[in-house]
């Protein structure tokens, strides 16, 4: 025992550094699991703070930019305006869905675009009514899914994510199709499970489908780069760009859709 | 010996704040990030307790991945660095002869000594970051590749600063 305990102080260097790296790589086969970045709260309100900080900093730096952004904003909703009266008729569809999800404005307090899994950081937490699996839209379209929060912050997987996977739909012959990323660049994004009777155009628009219960129907998700059609294959794939701008993501809105509980639980019932 | 404590808490600190703040936010060519706050571990000095060195470079590793949410990649990739550094400096400048608490900085290793010393210890913690973060030997290449730019933008922006810190430090001495 004496012995043993004598030959371990000695290497005690070489013990440490092994025990240290198990550790650590234990934590990271943890965080790999799909179910830990749902479980795991990495928006902690520490290292929130601290990215807070940093974002009133670069704020002041970008707000000629953002500005620019709510104004487009500001046009695109103004430009919708007219039709929008002519719709909400006390009996119109139109009118339902708006009662459906309600929009909370956050902020980013930080966001990658560079690396294989990229998470988004709001200002928003459980203390604003925020929860897993809301939706995260920014002014040009969809940009994640809300996977983490704590009281003051919440932590959002971004399209750029190997676990993104975002129901669509092809928005001129509303055939359903799904949005996936393959790690490639912060602008483009892959639509898969294209059925192969369907003829893309470049600059054809991809909306949400509004199937996932996290997303209304019909948000933009980009628009058709490419598409290439394989003879052999049922199910084809297109390059997307992303309608919203990863870069320079600043202010979003996140989605609740205030019958979320109900919806599901009729697809439970349905499916038992 | 506590003056050394306190500045070496500062830099912790500053190189801390410097990469999330500002240097995270770079990248050249999409995924290379220059992760200069691996200096921390890079500079403490000579004689350092070797267990002590493993230790810090844990923490500071953990550190990194709270903020970046990427729980235990730059632990184990900072941890495998201050594993190879005494072994690294020994095999550069066997016959260094260190005073109690000087830094292997380029005062003392020389300007082409330091980038040496950092670049083979800064390839070793790209590529392992590189690989523990895909987490297969897929793409092997262009993985290798990443972590070579990853490591040339790190060195660059670790001896640029070094620089600027030394630049002071000079002053203070005249």
């Amino acid at each position: 025992m004496r012995n043993l305990l004598l030959f371990l102080i000695k290497h005690q260097f070489i013990f440490l550094f092994l025990i240290l790296e198990i550790v650590a790589l234990f934590l990271l086969s943890y965080s790999y699991s799909y179910q830990r970045s749902l479980t795991f709260n990495a928006a902690n309100d520490l290292t929130g703070n601290v990215l807070k900080t940093s974002t009133n900093i670069s704020d002041y730096f970008l707000l000629s930019e953002e500005n620019k952004q709510l104004l487009d904003e500001n046009a695109r909703l103004r430009d919708r305006l007219p039709n929008l009266k002519q719709a909400v008729a006390p009996d119109s569809i139109l009118y339902v869905a708006d009662s459906i999800y309600d929009y909370i404005p956050a902020h980013v307090i930080r966001n990658t675009v560079n690396r294989h899994d990229n998470f988004i950081i709001l200002d928003k937490g459980r203390d604003e009514g925020i929860e897993k699996e809301m939706g995260v839209l920014s002014p040009q379209g969809v940009a994640g899914i809300v996977i983490g929060v704590s009281s003051h912050y919440s932590i959002a997987m971004s399209l750029l994510n190997e676990h993104a996977k975002i129901s669509a739909r092809i928005k001129k012959d509303n055939q359903l199709v799904n949005v996936i990323w393959d790690q490639e660049n912060s602008l483009e994004g892959t639509v898969v499970d294209i059925p192969s009777h369907l003829d893309l155009e470049p600059g054809d628009t991809v909306v949400t489908s509004g199937n996932s219960f996290i997303f209304p129907a019909g948000i933009n998700l980009g628009t058709i780069v490419s598409y290439h059609k394989s003879e052999n294959r049922s199910l084809n794939r297109a390059v997307l760009k992303f309608s919203t701008d990863f870069n320079s993501l600043h202010y979003v809105y996140l989605v609740r859709n205030l019958r979320k509980k109900e919806q599901e639980k009729l697809l439970e019932e349905a499916e038992r | 010996m506590t003056g050394g404590i306190i500045k070496q808490v500062i830099r912790f600190g500053l190189l801390i704040l410097l990469q999330v703040w500002v240097l995270d936010k770079v990248s050249f060519d999409g995924f290379v990030i220059p992760y200069a706050y691996v200096m921390f571990i890079l500079l403490l000095p000579f004689d350092i307790n070797k267990s002590l060195l493993l230790l810090l470079a844990f923490f500071t590793g953990l550190v990194m991945d709270f903020f970046g949410n990427t729980l235990g990649l730059h632990a184990a990739s900072l941890v495998l660095l201050a594993f190879v550094r005494p072994g690294v400096l020994h095999f550069y400048f066997p016959r260094l002869e260190t005073q109690i608490g000087e830094e292997p900085g380029i005062v003392r290793l020389g300007l082409f000594g330091f980038i040496k010393y950092a670049f083979t210890l800064i390839l070793l913690f790209q590529t392992a970051l590189v690989f523990l973060e895909v987490f297969s030997f897929h793409h092997f290449f262009s993985l290798l590749w990443e972590a070579v730019l990853g490591a040339l933008a790190t060195t660059f922006s670790v001896t640029l600063l070094e620089l600027l810190f030394e630049r002071r430090k000079r002053k203070k001495v005249r």
